[in-house]
Protein backbone atom coordinates (compact mmCIF):
# COMPACT_ATOMS: atom_id res chain seq x y z
CA UNK A 1 0.00 0.00 0.00
CA UNK A 2 1.48 3.30 -1.04
CA UNK A 3 0.93 6.33 1.12
CA UNK A 4 1.37 9.94 0.11
CA UNK A 5 1.02 13.05 2.20
CA UNK A 6 0.62 16.36 0.43
CA UNK A 7 0.95 19.65 2.29
CA UNK A 8 -0.30 18.29 5.58
CA UNK A 9 -0.95 21.01 8.17
CA UNK A 10 -2.09 20.73 11.73
CA UNK A 11 -2.64 23.33 14.43
CA UNK A 12 -3.59 23.22 18.07
CA UNK A 13 -5.23 26.36 19.38
CA UNK A 14 -3.75 28.37 16.51
CA UNK A 15 -0.25 27.05 17.25
CA UNK A 16 1.11 25.52 14.07
CA UNK A 17 2.50 22.04 14.73
CA UNK A 18 2.79 20.73 11.20
CA UNK A 19 3.28 23.05 8.28
CA UNK A 20 2.87 21.65 4.76
CA UNK A 21 4.46 18.27 5.30
CA UNK A 22 5.04 16.15 2.20
CA UNK A 23 6.07 12.54 2.16
CA UNK A 24 5.69 9.38 0.11
CA UNK A 25 6.02 5.81 1.29
CA UNK A 26 6.03 3.13 -1.33
CA UNK A 27 4.44 -0.25 -0.84
CA UNK A 28 6.45 -2.40 1.57
CA UNK A 29 8.85 0.38 2.52
CA UNK A 30 9.93 1.55 5.93
CA UNK A 31 9.64 5.28 6.46
CA UNK A 32 11.25 6.80 9.52
CA UNK A 33 10.05 10.12 10.82
CA UNK A 34 12.79 11.71 12.91
CA UNK A 35 13.25 15.00 14.71
CA UNK A 36 13.76 16.43 18.15
CA UNK A 37 11.00 16.24 20.71
CA UNK A 38 8.25 18.75 20.17
CA UNK A 39 8.87 18.78 16.45
CA UNK A 40 5.50 17.22 15.70
CA UNK A 41 6.56 13.68 14.80
CA UNK A 42 3.93 12.07 16.97
CA UNK A 43 1.31 14.53 15.78
CA UNK A 44 2.09 13.56 12.20
CA UNK A 45 1.73 9.88 13.09
CA UNK A 46 -1.58 10.63 14.81
CA UNK A 47 -2.82 12.35 11.65
CA UNK A 48 -1.81 9.38 9.52
CA UNK A 49 -3.47 6.90 11.88
CA UNK A 50 -6.68 8.90 12.08
CA UNK A 51 -6.42 9.99 15.70
CA UNK A 52 -6.21 13.64 14.69
CA UNK A 53 -8.03 15.51 11.98
CA UNK A 54 -5.75 17.30 9.57
CA UNK A 55 -6.37 21.02 9.07
CA UNK A 56 -5.01 21.15 5.57
CA UNK A 57 -3.54 19.04 2.81
CA UNK A 58 -4.29 15.64 1.39
CA UNK A 59 -3.61 12.05 2.25
CA UNK A 60 -3.52 9.60 -0.63
CA UNK A 61 -3.49 5.85 -0.38
CA UNK A 62 -2.65 4.09 -3.64
CA UNK A 63 -3.26 7.43 -5.33
CA UNK A 64 -6.79 7.72 -4.05
CA UNK A 65 -7.75 10.39 -1.55
CA UNK A 66 -8.13 8.92 1.90
CA UNK A 67 -9.23 10.44 5.19
CA UNK A 68 -7.99 8.26 8.05
CA UNK A 69 -9.95 10.34 10.57
CA UNK A 70 -13.35 9.41 9.16
CA UNK A 71 -12.47 6.14 7.44
CA UNK A 72 -14.47 3.22 8.79
CA UNK A 73 -13.65 0.51 6.28
CA UNK A 74 -12.12 -2.61 7.73
CA UNK A 75 -10.15 -3.16 4.52
CA UNK A 76 -7.95 -0.15 5.07
CA UNK A 77 -6.81 -0.38 8.64
CA UNK A 78 -3.81 1.60 9.78
CA UNK A 79 -2.32 -0.19 12.76
CA UNK A 80 -0.57 1.63 15.57
CA UNK A 81 1.95 0.43 18.13
CA UNK A 82 1.81 3.11 20.82
CA UNK A 83 4.79 4.30 22.79
CA UNK A 84 3.13 3.10 26.01
CA UNK A 85 1.74 0.05 24.15
CA UNK A 86 -1.74 0.61 25.60
CA UNK A 87 -2.54 -3.05 26.00
CA UNK A 88 -5.85 -3.73 27.72
CA UNK A 89 -4.78 -4.55 31.28
CA UNK A 90 -7.85 -6.62 32.16
CA UNK A 91 -7.46 -9.01 29.24
CA UNK A 92 -5.01 -11.86 28.79
CA UNK A 93 -2.44 -11.50 26.03
CA UNK A 94 -4.46 -13.75 23.73
CA UNK A 95 -7.70 -11.85 24.40
CA UNK A 96 -5.94 -8.55 23.79
CA UNK A 97 -5.18 -9.80 20.31
CA UNK A 98 -8.50 -11.50 19.50
CA UNK A 99 -10.80 -8.75 20.83
CA UNK A 100 -10.86 -6.58 17.72
CA UNK A 101 -10.87 -9.40 15.14
CA UNK A 102 -13.87 -10.92 16.94
CA UNK A 103 -15.77 -7.71 17.65
CA UNK A 104 -14.98 -5.81 14.47
CA UNK A 105 -14.19 -8.39 11.80
CA UNK A 106 -16.74 -10.81 13.34
CA UNK A 107 -14.29 -13.67 13.29
CA UNK A 108 -15.21 -16.85 15.11
CA UNK A 109 -13.43 -17.34 18.39
CA UNK A 110 -11.59 -20.47 17.28
CA UNK A 111 -10.30 -18.87 14.11
CA UNK A 112 -9.31 -15.65 15.87
CA UNK A 113 -7.43 -17.57 18.54
CA UNK A 114 -5.62 -19.68 15.98
CA UNK A 115 -4.43 -16.60 14.11
CA UNK A 116 -3.46 -14.87 17.33
CA UNK A 117 -1.40 -17.84 18.42
CA UNK A 118 0.37 -17.91 15.06
CA UNK A 119 1.20 -14.22 15.45
CA UNK A 120 2.48 -14.80 18.98
CA UNK A 121 4.53 -17.73 17.76
CA UNK A 122 6.15 -15.56 15.12
CA UNK A 123 7.13 -13.08 17.81
CA UNK A 124 8.37 -15.82 20.20
CA UNK A 125 5.58 -15.15 22.66
CA UNK A 126 3.54 -18.32 22.35
CA UNK A 127 4.10 -19.22 26.00
CA UNK A 128 2.77 -15.83 27.14
CA UNK A 129 -0.73 -16.20 25.68
CA UNK A 130 -2.41 -16.73 29.04
CA UNK A 131 -0.62 -14.01 30.96
CA UNK A 132 -1.92 -10.55 31.76
CA UNK A 133 -0.05 -7.50 30.49
CA UNK A 134 1.24 -6.60 33.96
CA UNK A 135 3.12 -9.91 33.99
CA UNK A 136 5.15 -9.01 30.89
CA UNK A 137 8.36 -7.05 30.42
CA UNK A 138 8.40 -3.88 28.33
CA UNK A 139 9.76 -5.65 25.29
CA UNK A 140 7.17 -8.41 25.55
CA UNK A 141 4.35 -5.86 25.89
CA UNK A 142 5.59 -4.18 22.76
CA UNK A 143 5.55 -7.40 20.82
CA UNK A 144 2.03 -8.12 22.03
CA UNK A 145 1.06 -4.66 20.85
CA UNK A 146 2.55 -5.46 17.44
CA UNK A 147 0.67 -8.78 17.32
CA UNK A 148 -2.55 -7.02 18.31
CA UNK A 149 -2.15 -4.47 15.53
CA UNK A 150 -1.22 -7.18 13.00
CA UNK A 151 -4.31 -9.21 13.84
CA UNK A 152 -6.42 -6.52 12.18
CA UNK A 153 -4.50 -7.08 8.90
CA UNK A 154 -3.44 -3.45 8.59
CA UNK A 155 -2.36 -1.93 5.30
CA UNK A 156 0.15 0.22 7.11
CA UNK A 157 1.71 -0.29 10.52
CA UNK A 158 2.85 2.72 12.55
CA UNK A 159 5.16 2.77 15.55
CA UNK A 160 5.51 5.66 17.97
CA UNK A 161 9.01 5.72 19.49
CA UNK A 162 9.43 1.94 19.51
CA UNK A 163 12.88 2.04 21.11
CA UNK A 164 12.47 4.77 23.70
CA UNK A 165 11.19 2.59 26.54
CA UNK A 166 13.44 -0.40 25.85
CA UNK A 167 16.84 -1.50 27.05
CA UNK A 168 19.50 -0.85 24.42
CA UNK A 169 19.90 -4.59 23.95
CA UNK A 170 16.29 -4.91 22.86
CA UNK A 171 16.73 -2.41 20.06
CA UNK A 172 17.99 -5.14 17.80
CA UNK A 173 14.96 -7.28 18.54
CA UNK A 174 12.65 -4.47 17.43
CA UNK A 175 14.82 -3.85 14.42
CA UNK A 176 14.58 -7.49 13.41
CA UNK A 177 10.81 -7.54 13.88
CA UNK A 178 10.37 -4.46 11.73
CA UNK A 179 12.72 -5.78 9.06
CA UNK A 180 10.97 -9.15 9.25
CA UNK A 181 7.61 -7.51 8.56
CA UNK A 182 9.17 -5.68 5.65
CA UNK A 183 9.88 -9.05 4.08
CA UNK A 184 6.16 -9.75 4.16
CA UNK A 185 5.73 -6.42 2.37
CA UNK A 186 4.15 -4.51 5.19
CA UNK A 187 4.35 -0.76 4.74
CA UNK A 188 5.70 0.66 7.97
CA UNK A 189 6.08 4.12 9.45
CA UNK A 190 8.33 4.55 12.44
CA UNK A 191 8.51 7.70 14.53
CA UNK A 192 11.76 7.89 16.45
CA UNK A 193 14.22 10.39 17.86
CA UNK A 194 16.92 7.73 17.56
CA UNK A 195 18.74 8.66 14.35
CA UNK A 196 21.01 5.65 14.48
CA UNK A 197 18.06 3.29 14.72
CA UNK A 198 16.35 5.09 11.86
CA UNK A 199 19.39 4.74 9.62
CA UNK A 200 19.53 1.02 10.34
CA UNK A 201 15.99 0.28 9.24
CA UNK A 202 14.72 3.06 7.01
CA UNK A 203 14.23 3.12 3.28
CA UNK A 204 13.40 6.76 3.62
CA UNK A 205 13.83 9.28 6.37
CA UNK A 206 11.68 12.33 6.89
CA UNK A 207 13.07 14.99 9.17
CA UNK A 208 10.50 17.08 10.98
CA UNK A 209 11.67 20.38 12.45
CA UNK A 210 9.98 22.36 15.20
CA UNK A 211 8.21 25.41 13.84
CA UNK A 212 9.30 28.74 15.21
CA UNK A 213 6.43 31.09 15.81
CA UNK B 1 -36.43 -15.03 74.47
CA UNK B 2 -40.07 -15.78 73.84
CA UNK B 3 -40.61 -12.02 73.44
CA UNK B 4 -37.92 -11.91 70.76
CA UNK B 5 -39.58 -14.79 68.94
CA UNK B 6 -42.91 -13.03 69.23
CA UNK B 7 -41.75 -9.80 67.58
CA UNK B 8 -39.30 -11.36 65.13
CA UNK B 9 -41.85 -12.10 62.39
CA UNK B 10 -42.94 -8.47 62.19
CA UNK B 11 -39.32 -7.32 62.17
CA UNK B 12 -38.44 -9.77 59.42
CA UNK B 13 -41.39 -8.61 57.42
CA UNK B 14 -40.05 -5.08 57.76
CA UNK B 15 -36.59 -6.30 56.81
CA UNK B 16 -38.08 -7.80 53.68
CA UNK B 17 -39.29 -4.39 52.52
CA UNK B 18 -35.93 -2.88 53.41
CA UNK B 19 -34.22 -5.52 51.28
CA UNK B 20 -36.64 -5.09 48.41
CA UNK B 21 -36.04 -1.37 48.23
CA UNK B 22 -32.33 -1.93 48.61
CA UNK B 23 -32.09 -4.50 45.83
CA UNK B 24 -34.22 -2.68 43.29
CA UNK B 25 -32.42 0.58 43.95
CA UNK B 26 -29.09 -1.13 43.29
CA UNK B 27 -30.39 -2.83 40.14
CA UNK B 28 -31.73 0.47 38.84
CA UNK B 29 -29.18 3.01 39.94
CA UNK B 30 -25.85 1.34 39.22
CA UNK B 31 -26.42 0.88 35.46
CA UNK B 32 -28.11 4.28 35.27
CA UNK B 33 -25.23 5.76 37.22
CA UNK B 34 -22.78 4.40 34.67
CA UNK B 35 -24.79 5.88 31.81
CA UNK B 36 -25.11 9.28 33.51
CA UNK B 37 -21.42 9.08 34.37
CA UNK B 38 -20.65 8.57 30.67
CA UNK B 39 -22.84 11.59 29.92
CA UNK B 40 -20.94 13.65 32.48
CA UNK B 41 -17.69 12.90 30.67
CA UNK B 42 -19.11 13.56 27.21
CA UNK B 43 -18.03 16.52 25.12
CA UNK B 44 -21.63 17.41 24.29
CA UNK B 45 -22.03 20.53 26.42
CA UNK B 46 -25.85 20.77 26.76
CA UNK B 47 -26.11 17.15 27.88
CA UNK B 48 -23.32 17.65 30.36
CA UNK B 49 -24.96 20.80 31.74
CA UNK B 50 -28.30 19.06 32.25
CA UNK B 51 -26.68 16.09 33.97
CA UNK B 52 -24.55 18.32 36.18
CA UNK B 53 -27.68 20.17 37.24
CA UNK B 54 -29.42 16.88 38.01
CA UNK B 55 -26.50 15.65 40.12
CA UNK B 56 -26.31 18.96 41.94
CA UNK B 57 -30.02 18.84 42.69
CA UNK B 58 -29.98 15.25 43.93
CA UNK B 59 -26.88 15.59 46.04
CA UNK B 60 -27.70 19.08 47.22
CA UNK B 61 -31.06 18.33 48.82
CA UNK B 62 -31.89 15.81 51.55
CA UNK B 63 -33.06 12.40 50.42
CA UNK B 64 -35.84 12.77 52.99
CA UNK B 65 -37.09 15.89 51.21
CA UNK B 66 -36.96 14.10 47.87
CA UNK B 67 -39.03 11.22 49.24
CA UNK B 68 -41.65 13.58 50.65
CA UNK B 69 -41.65 15.57 47.43
CA UNK B 70 -42.17 12.54 45.21
CA UNK B 71 -44.94 11.04 47.34
CA UNK B 72 -46.78 14.09 48.69
CA UNK B 73 -45.62 16.81 46.33
CA UNK B 74 -45.94 15.32 42.86
CA UNK B 75 -49.70 14.51 43.21
CA UNK B 76 -50.35 18.21 43.78
CA UNK B 77 -49.19 19.11 40.28
CA UNK B 78 -51.01 18.14 37.10
CA UNK B 79 -54.21 17.15 38.92
CA UNK B 80 -52.78 13.95 40.27
CA UNK B 81 -51.29 12.74 37.01
CA UNK B 82 -48.03 12.03 38.84
CA UNK B 83 -49.48 10.12 41.78
CA UNK B 84 -47.40 7.11 42.77
CA UNK B 85 -48.03 4.27 45.21
CA UNK B 86 -45.98 4.53 48.39
CA UNK B 87 -43.62 1.76 47.41
CA UNK B 88 -43.19 3.02 43.84
CA UNK B 89 -42.62 6.54 45.10
CA UNK B 90 -39.94 5.29 47.46
CA UNK B 91 -38.17 3.34 44.70
CA UNK B 92 -38.42 6.27 42.31
CA UNK B 93 -36.88 8.68 44.79
CA UNK B 94 -34.14 6.27 45.83
CA UNK B 95 -33.13 5.39 42.28
CA UNK B 96 -33.12 9.06 41.29
CA UNK B 97 -31.00 9.95 44.29
CA UNK B 98 -28.55 7.09 44.19
CA UNK B 99 -28.04 7.32 40.43
CA UNK B 100 -26.59 10.79 41.03
CA UNK B 101 -24.09 9.51 43.57
CA UNK B 102 -23.11 6.53 41.46
CA UNK B 103 -22.79 8.79 38.40
CA UNK B 104 -20.23 10.93 40.20
CA UNK B 105 -18.31 7.83 41.24
CA UNK B 106 -18.33 6.50 37.68
CA UNK B 107 -17.31 9.89 36.32
CA UNK B 108 -14.23 9.79 38.51
CA UNK B 109 -13.46 6.24 37.41
CA UNK B 110 -13.95 7.05 33.73
CA UNK B 111 -11.69 10.08 33.94
CA UNK B 112 -8.91 8.02 35.48
CA UNK B 113 -8.69 5.75 32.42
CA UNK B 114 -5.80 6.68 30.14
CA UNK B 115 -6.93 8.36 26.94
CA UNK B 116 -4.59 5.96 25.16
CA UNK B 117 -6.97 3.10 25.97
CA UNK B 118 -9.70 4.79 23.92
CA UNK B 119 -7.21 5.54 21.17
CA UNK B 120 -5.86 2.03 20.95
CA UNK B 121 -9.43 0.74 20.80
CA UNK B 122 -10.16 3.28 18.09
CA UNK B 123 -7.26 2.29 15.84
CA UNK B 124 -8.38 -1.32 16.30
CA UNK B 125 -11.71 -0.16 14.85
CA UNK B 126 -13.82 -0.87 17.90
CA UNK B 127 -16.94 1.28 17.98
CA UNK B 128 -17.63 3.65 20.86
CA UNK B 129 -20.00 1.24 22.60
CA UNK B 130 -17.75 -1.74 22.02
CA UNK B 131 -14.94 0.25 23.60
CA UNK B 132 -17.09 1.21 26.56
CA UNK B 133 -18.34 -2.34 27.05
CA UNK B 134 -15.22 -4.37 26.49
CA UNK B 135 -12.38 -2.04 27.34
CA UNK B 136 -13.46 0.80 29.59
CA UNK B 137 -16.21 -0.56 31.85
CA UNK B 138 -14.24 -3.54 33.21
CA UNK B 139 -11.40 -1.23 34.16
CA UNK B 140 -13.71 1.39 35.65
CA UNK B 141 -15.56 -1.20 37.73
CA UNK B 142 -12.35 -2.28 39.36
CA UNK B 143 -11.44 1.29 40.21
CA UNK B 144 -14.83 2.33 41.56
CA UNK B 145 -15.72 -0.81 43.48
CA UNK B 146 -14.61 0.44 46.92
CA UNK B 147 -16.54 3.69 46.51
CA UNK B 148 -19.58 1.85 45.19
CA UNK B 149 -19.37 -0.38 48.25
CA UNK B 150 -19.53 2.63 50.51
CA UNK B 151 -22.72 3.85 48.87
CA UNK B 152 -24.23 0.38 48.93
CA UNK B 153 -23.77 0.18 52.69
CA UNK B 154 -25.20 3.66 53.04
CA UNK B 155 -28.22 2.65 51.03
CA UNK B 156 -29.12 -0.16 53.42
CA UNK B 157 -29.39 2.37 56.22
CA UNK B 158 -30.88 5.17 54.11
CA UNK B 159 -33.73 2.85 53.19
CA UNK B 160 -35.07 3.43 56.74
CA UNK B 161 -36.15 6.90 55.55
CA UNK B 162 -39.17 5.38 53.83
CA UNK B 163 -41.02 5.48 57.17
CA UNK B 164 -41.79 9.11 56.33
CA UNK B 165 -44.18 8.12 53.58
CA UNK B 166 -45.79 5.43 55.71
CA UNK B 167 -44.01 2.32 54.51
CA UNK B 168 -43.44 -0.45 57.02
CA UNK B 169 -39.73 -1.19 56.82
CA UNK B 170 -37.45 -2.76 59.38
CA UNK B 171 -36.88 0.34 61.50
CA UNK B 172 -40.56 1.18 61.58
CA UNK B 173 -41.42 -2.36 62.68
CA UNK B 174 -38.98 -2.03 65.55
CA UNK B 175 -40.26 1.41 66.46
CA UNK B 176 -43.83 0.20 66.58
CA UNK B 177 -42.93 -2.71 68.86
CA UNK B 178 -40.85 -0.49 71.16
CA UNK B 179 -43.56 2.09 71.73
CA UNK B 180 -46.23 -0.59 72.11
CA UNK B 181 -44.37 -2.81 74.59
CA UNK B 182 -42.20 -0.11 76.25
CA UNK B 183 -38.95 -2.03 75.86
CA UNK B 184 -35.63 -1.44 74.10
CA UNK B 185 -35.36 -5.03 72.87
CA UNK B 186 -36.94 -4.45 69.44
CA UNK B 187 -34.63 -1.52 68.68
CA UNK B 188 -31.59 -3.59 69.65
CA UNK B 189 -32.83 -6.37 67.39
CA UNK B 190 -33.28 -3.88 64.58
CA UNK B 191 -29.70 -2.77 65.06
CA UNK B 192 -28.51 -6.37 64.98
CA UNK B 193 -30.41 -7.08 61.76
CA UNK B 194 -28.91 -3.98 60.08
CA UNK B 195 -25.48 -5.09 61.21
CA UNK B 196 -26.04 -8.56 59.78
CA UNK B 197 -27.19 -7.11 56.48
CA UNK B 198 -24.16 -4.84 56.18
CA UNK B 199 -21.85 -7.68 57.25
CA UNK B 200 -23.14 -9.84 54.42
CA UNK B 201 -22.75 -6.97 51.96
CA UNK B 202 -19.25 -6.21 53.17
CA UNK B 203 -18.37 -9.84 52.60
CA UNK B 204 -19.84 -9.84 49.08
CA UNK B 205 -18.05 -6.59 48.22
CA UNK B 206 -14.74 -7.97 49.42
CA UNK B 207 -15.26 -11.07 47.28
CA UNK B 208 -15.99 -8.85 44.29
CA UNK B 209 -12.82 -6.87 44.88
CA UNK B 210 -10.88 -10.11 45.06
CA UNK B 211 -12.50 -11.22 41.83
CA UNK B 212 -11.12 -8.11 40.12
CA UNK B 213 -7.65 -8.53 41.55
CA UNK B 214 -6.51 -10.99 38.88
CA UNK B 215 -5.01 -8.09 36.96
CA UNK B 216 -3.31 -4.85 37.89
Amino acid sequence: MMLELKNISKQYNKRVILDKINMTVEDGEIMCIVGSSGAGKTTLLRCISGLEKIDGGQILVDEKEFDPYSNQSNDSVIGVVFQEYQLFPHLKVLDNITLAPMMVLKKKEVAAKKEALELLEGLSLADKADLYPYQLSGGQKQRVAIARAMAMKPQILCYDEPTSALDPGLRDTVKNIILGLKKSEMTQIVVTHDMEFAQQIADRILKVEPIRS
Amino acid sequence: MSYILAILPSLLEGAQLTLKIFLWTIVGSIPLGLIVGLGLTSRFVPLKAILKFYVWLMRGTPLLLQLIFVFYGLPLIGHGAFTLERYDAALFAFILNYTAYFAEIFRGGLQSIDRGQYESAKVLRLSYWQTIRKVITPQVLKIVLPSIGNEVINLVKDSSLVYVIGLGDLLRAGNVATSRDVTLVPLILVGVIYLLLTAVLTFILRKLEQHYSYWK
